[in-house]
């Protein structure tokens, strides 16, 4: 069963508020973002949840990562990103 | 010119939310309810599974789970559902403005002007609430909002009810009189005494009947089963505009003396007059609001000579009101305050010729009060009062308040 994992993300600022993760620890590993391809209000398909999904390039591999309504944020299941 | 309306309607609002968080909670029987420890127990909103059991929304946990055994409980989280339902809004605002919300659940919009039709928005409406939000919304349209509300309720989950000037008839007309909004138990009841059971029995009875029976409320329901209804879907800023402030709180036993009664009007007045002053209003009408413990419920009100945001005249208003209308036949289970009449109290005030020094000694006092209990919490400094019995210091008005929605309490016709 996917479950919710939470990760610690370094995030930037725009002037109107707008968040752009930059990197994101999991399991002690920081990966760096190369690229945000899409930010939208989205359901975690998986494991349930529900926020504002950030699609990202990291590496040669596409991810989603969430930001929940208490400003915490998760990946949907192990190996999500690689 | 023609309008269309849309009304949306989210389907068993809380429980898909709290399905949305946790998927093993799909297709099985779940209720949303309170805290019974708090005696809030009572069913708030079902799955589909659990209605087909027979369960119905503000019944008790026990019978609920007599209905069904396997039945799984989720505890409200209001401040979820609020979040949701702001999401939902601002999904509605995409397509207009005029975006009216009522209760957390359903919403109005005008999408008159709009390029696409009502039926194509509601179609987009329907798919963003299922991708962004995970829920589903069953949504009306129609040329008024009593029609298009009807129509989000004739097909669920996730529909379109499409009902035009051709069609009404047809669709809206052999409905019974209750799906018409604004008839509740007793107006259903009078209308039944007039021989009226349907809507289409509605709209083709005589204005003068309804109007002799039911006065200026039956002249409104029948101008609604006509599809005559005009009232315009408001603004969202608009509908934000506070009508009146108030509390009510059902503490975890029954209110069974003048002692306690008095220590939860002070309660709930402080947090009334504390709600007043964050908004810069004050009120000029206090009502009291009592329900016994055989669940019947009142209201009185009385006008305040000066109006007010200060939480001992709101108090003792309250208390005389109480005082004169509640003989005591039965102990209380609940009790409400509030302060409606509600004026701007930084700009046109009307002064007193002679006012009294202790009033503005008051006021400060009472806005020092304010800023303490926003750094240490509510609980933080409390009225002597209160200690009389333990278990209503936990109780946090403040916080715990419901929203009511505009449109309940805006005057029909």
């Amino acid at each position: 069963m996917p479950s919710r994992m939470y990760v610690q993300v370094m995030v930037t600022y725009d002037e109107q508020g707008q968040a752009t993760p930059q990197q994101l620890t999991l399991r002690g590993k920081t990966y760096r973002v190369d690229r945000l391809l899409e930010r939208l209000q989205a359901v975690a398909t998986k494991t349930g949840g529900q926020g504002m999904r950030y699609t990202l390039r990291i590496g040669s591999s596409q991810a989603y990562l969430f930001q929940d309504d208490q400003d915490r944020w998760f990946v949907e299941e192990k190996g999500n990103v690689r | 010119m023609r309008r269309t309306i849309l009304h949306c309607d989210c389907n068993n609002f809380y429980a898909t939310v709290e399905g949305v968080f946790d998927h093993s909670l799909k297709g099985k029987p779940v209720i949303v309810c309170g805290d019974p420890q708090l005696r809030h127990g009572i069913v708030l909103a079902k799955s589909y599974a659990a209605k087909a059991c027979g369960i119905v929304t503000g019944e008790a946990i026990w019978q609920a789970k007599q209905k069904c055994p396997n039945l799984i409980l989720v505890a409200a989280d209001l401040r979820r559902y609020l979040g949701f339902s702001r999401k939902m809004r601002e999904i509605s605002r995409r397509y207009t403005s005029q975006v009216e919300p009522f209760g957390l659940d359903e919403n109005w919009l005008d999408v008159t002007w709009h390029a696409l039709s009502g039926e194509e928005i509601a179609a987009e409406l329907r798919k963003a609430a299922k991708e962004e939000l995970g829920i589903t919304i069953s949504v009306g349209v129609s040329f008024n909002k009593i029609f298009a509300k009807i129509g989000s309720e004739i097909r669920r989950p996730d529909a379109t009810t499409l009902i035009t000037q051709e069609n009404f008839r047809e669709k809206i007309w052999p409905l019974p009189a209750e799906d018409l909004l604004f008839v509740g138990r007793a107006t259903k009841h009078r209308l039944n005494e007039l021989g009226l059971y349907s809507i289409g029995d509605i709209a083709n009875s005589q204005l003068g009947l309804l109007r002799g029976a039911l006065g200026k409320n039956g002249e409104t329901l029948w101008h609604n089963a006509r599809g005559e209804d005009q009232e315009p879907v408001l603004q969202m800023d608009e509908a934000d505009d506070v009508k009146s402030i108030g509390n009510s709180t059902t503490p975890p036993h029954d209110i069974a003396s003048q002692e306690e009664a008095k220590a939860i009007i002070y309660l709930l007045s402080d947090s009334v007059a504390a709600r007043l002053r964050a908004h810069h209003m004050n009120c000029r009408t206090v009502s009291v609001w009592m329900r016994d413990t055989e669940l019947k419920s009142f209201e009185r009100q009385c006008r305040l000579s000066l109006n007010s945001d200060i939480a001992d005249e709101i108090a003792q208003a309250a208390l005389d009101l109480f005082d004169q209308s509640y003989p005591w036949h039965l102990p209380l289970r609940s009790l409400g305050v509030r302060g409606s009449d509600l004026k701007d109290s930084q700009y046109n005030v009307q002064l007193p010729l002679w006012s009294d020094p202790r009033r503005v000694k008051t006021q400060c006092f009472e806005q020092t009060l304010d800023a303490i209990r926003q750094r240490y919490g509510h609980t933080c400094v409390q009225r002597g009062l209160l200690l009389c019995d333990r278990a209503l210091t936990g109780i946090n008005p403040v916080d715990d308040h419901a929203l009511q929605p505009l449109a309940a309490m805006h005057g029909r016709g």
